[in-house]
């Protein structure tokens, strides 16, 4: 935070790029991935693309969705955005069943464990919820509206999970903290106990995901703008291990990439036991595998998984059934781009799990896109073209978007002194009384 | 936000003069109000294990031997908070009233910062023995209180004579907000008091409604109220307090107790 480099401040009103988002149905029946505002999903039982349908009532996504979540039991979908609509589906039918209209736009969206609640955060730092479900006089008295539940102060809020015990929200921000906060019995109320802040990223925190073991204590992992990973035992807010990710990336990348700045953790992803970590490194073409030992509480570098040279994937996903490790890379909001050219392009690597047996020979891989699962028409479906011509050009132009997209939403904008007091001196409170 | 080093104005001018001058307000002129919403452009520590307190405090942590006493229980914390303690005026009053505690100043404005740190150290170098449990940092306590203390670490905490932003717009800019509370309740070890006044009506009522309605505060009852020594210093302790006084004005106090939460 302090007032070092001076980096050109002033940013062009459209200028921030809404990076693509996937998730996969936890029993891994469906996985959609969100671009813009397209939302696109396929059912990987059916084998088909899913059209959406919508009962709500309200207006269907008009600018970029900034987070999309399935709940726990795979039952409800919710996406939200920049256009302050919060949309909750039921997954069965993918229709829509609730539009919820934000003050703000929103920029984190989580179901609480149960599929009671949906829980967005706005672009002020205010976390508010919504109770779903038919059920409970509860609902009644609010009239359904969102209510805030915690706040943090002015701050964007990046990234909400629930805990896999459901006890604890925690909430990720800009400026470099991760609070986890006691979700009460009746959240209504407000969730006013804090039990811990993880303090220890010095730069934003872009991500974060719990381990969920059956048994035992779970742990958090939390990715950031300082490329670090980081884990922690949350319930004390204590930090357990760092892996700083850049002294790995470093070698792979030009010289010129290797800037803190490009370097920042992008999305991380987790197995079914928490085992393997992967991460996703804005200027890294690949994914990052991460051994994550929760005995000795220590993260370990495994290996990198290269892709070719301009895909970036700018979200994770997997799903606990099958061993898939989704990846997707795109981007909206992009100067001189249709809309009709919302491409995104999808990967997928398999056997995503830490196999004992087989970690060094039966190392995960890349799939070809003649192996991914239904092939072309779930390409077709999440992509929205299979012209990898025309998709290069575009993802080419990306690629370059993609590396200020985070920091310019993220950063602390730096001003130099001169640019300082030119500014104070334009102000109108301030008399010139010299 | 006013500068970014302290290499011009009062500041310099205060260390020159030596410890033992008291820093005079007319080097220290500085706005009224600061917005606590802008990105603050000042070191914040990443997590409180990174506060330097002897810096703050050199009689209790001489910098030689900082090492020794790491994870000792008997290392003394920072236990009360004055949230925007402007002049300093509260911090001064309580420095001799609890000697053996450590407190702190946490305010915004750059230059107001600087004032108290020059109030103290001339308070020390002509009071030997005296004031070395005082100190003041500038920070931005609306977004930073988790980054300087420990959950329950605090056992008192002051916001006095607050800006009342009266505009509906900005009443998130105030310092009592159900939001804020949360963090404030985690920082305030069980039992520990909060003590607002004002001199706005309209913000004593609304720091009140927070307070009442916060699952983790509960209000003091007046007899004990009476009986703390404390509460006299928040009118006549505080410059803000004293002009209020002087005015013949009214002031509005709210003091509650930090409580364990209990779900219905």
């Amino acid at each position: 935070m302090e007032d070092t480099g001076v980096e050109e401040a002033e940013v062009s009103g459209g200028a921030e790029f809404a990076p693509a988002l996937v998730a996969a149905d936890p029993h891994g029946h469906s996985v959609a991935v969100a671009v813009g505002p397209e939302l696109r999903v396929f059912d990987l039982k059916a084998g088909s693309a899913v059209s959406l349908s919508d009962d709500s009532g309200g207006g269907s996504h008009s600018d970029a969705i900034r987070a999309i979540s399935f709940s726990a039991n795979g039952v409800l979908f919710a996406s939200a955005g920049d256009d302050k609509l919060v949309k909750v589906w039921k997954t069965d039918s993918w229709c829509c069943i609730r539009t919820i209209t934000s003050e703000k736009r929103a920029s984190a969206v989580a179901i609480s464990n149960d599929g009671l609640y949906v829980t967005f955060a706005d672009k002020f730092g205010v976390v508010w919820l919504v109770t779903m479900g038919e059920s409970g006089g509860e609902q009644e008295l609010t009239d359904n509206k969102p209510v805030s539940i915690l706040g943090h102060y002015c701050s964007i809020i990046t990234n909400m999970k629930f805990s896999p015990d459901g006890l604890f929200i925690a909430t990720a921000d800009r400026d470099f903290k991760i609070r986890i906060t006691l979700f009460p019995k009746k959240p209504l109320k407000g969730a006013h106990e804090i039990q811990s802040f993880c303090l220890g990223h010095t730069d934003f925190v872009s991500c974060i995901a719990f381990t969920c073991l059956s048994e035992g204590p779970s742990f958090l992992l939390s990715g950031g703008g300082d490329s670090t990973v980081r884990l922690w035992d949350y319930i004390k807010g204590c930090l357990l291990d760092t892996c700083q990710v850049s002294d790995k990336v470093g070698e792979l990348l030009e010289p010129n990439e290797t800037e803190d700045s490009n370097l920042a953790v992008a999305d991380i992803c987790l197995t079914n036991d928490g085992s393997l970590v992967a991460v996703a490194i804005k200027s890294l073409n690949g994914v990052m595998l991460l051994a994550c030992d929760l005995i000795a509480k220590k993260l370990s570098f495994l290996k990198v998984i290269t892709m070719e040279k301009c895909y970036i994937p700018t979200s994770l996903s997997s799903s606990f059934s099958a061993d898939l490790l989704w990846t997707v890379m795109g981007a909206s909001n992009m100067p001189n781009q249709a809309t009709s050219q919302l491409f995104t392009r999808v990967k997928i690597i398999p056997h995503f799990k830490k196999d004992p047996l087989a970690l060094c020979d039966h190392v995960p891989a890349v799939l070809e896109d003649s192996e991914v699962p239904h092939g072309e028409k779930l390409l077709l479906a999440l992509q929205g073209s299979l012209d990898i011509a025309k998709q290069e050009e575009v993802l080419a132009s990306v690629l370059a978007a993609l590396k200020v997209s985070m920091h310019k939403m993220l950063v602390k904008k730096h001003y130099s002194e001169e640019r300082r007091e030119q500014r104070k001196r334009g102000r109108n409170d301030k008399k010139i009384k010299k | 936000m006013t500068r970014g080093d302290s290499a011009n104005g009062g500041g310099a001018s205060g260390q020159q003069q030596g410890a033992g001058k008291f820093p005079r307000k007319r080097f220290y002129r500085a706005r009224a109000h600061s917005n606590p919403l802008s990105d603050s452009h000042f070191p914040i520590p990443i997590s409180p294990d990174e506060v330097n307190l002897s810096q703050h405090y050199p009689r209790y942590f001489p910098s030689d031997e900082g090492e020794g006493r790491q994870g000792d229980a008997a290392v003394p914390r920072i236990r009360f908070a004055d949230v925007g303690c402007g002049f300093g005026g509260l911090l001064v009053g309580l420095s001799t009233l609890f000697p053996d505690t450590l407190m702190i100043g946490m305010e915004l404005r750059d230059k107001v910062t600087e004032y108290v740190k020059e109030r103290i150290l001339a308070l020390r170098a002509s009071n030997p023995g005296k004031y070395d449990n005082i100190s003041v940092v500038r920070t931005n306590s609306m977004k930073y209180i988790p980054n300087y203390f420990r959950k329950a670490q605090l056992s008192k905490m002051f916001f006095l004579f607050p800006d009342p932003h009266f505009k509906e717009k900005n009443h998130r800019r105030r310092v009592i907000s159900m939001q804020l509370l949360d963090e404030y309740a985690y920082v305030m070890e069980e039992g520990g008091i909060i003590y607002t006044i004002t001199d706005v009506e309209e913000l004593g009522e609304w720091m009140r409604s927070c307070l009442e309605k916060h699952p983790l505060f509960q209000a003091i009852p007046e007899e004990e109220i009476k009986t703390d020594p404390v509460v006299k210093l928040l009118c006549t302790a505080t410059e803000e307090g004293q002009k209020v006084a002087r005015n013949g004005g009214h002031t509005f106090q709210a003091i509650f107790r930090r409580i364990s939460f209990k779900e219905e």
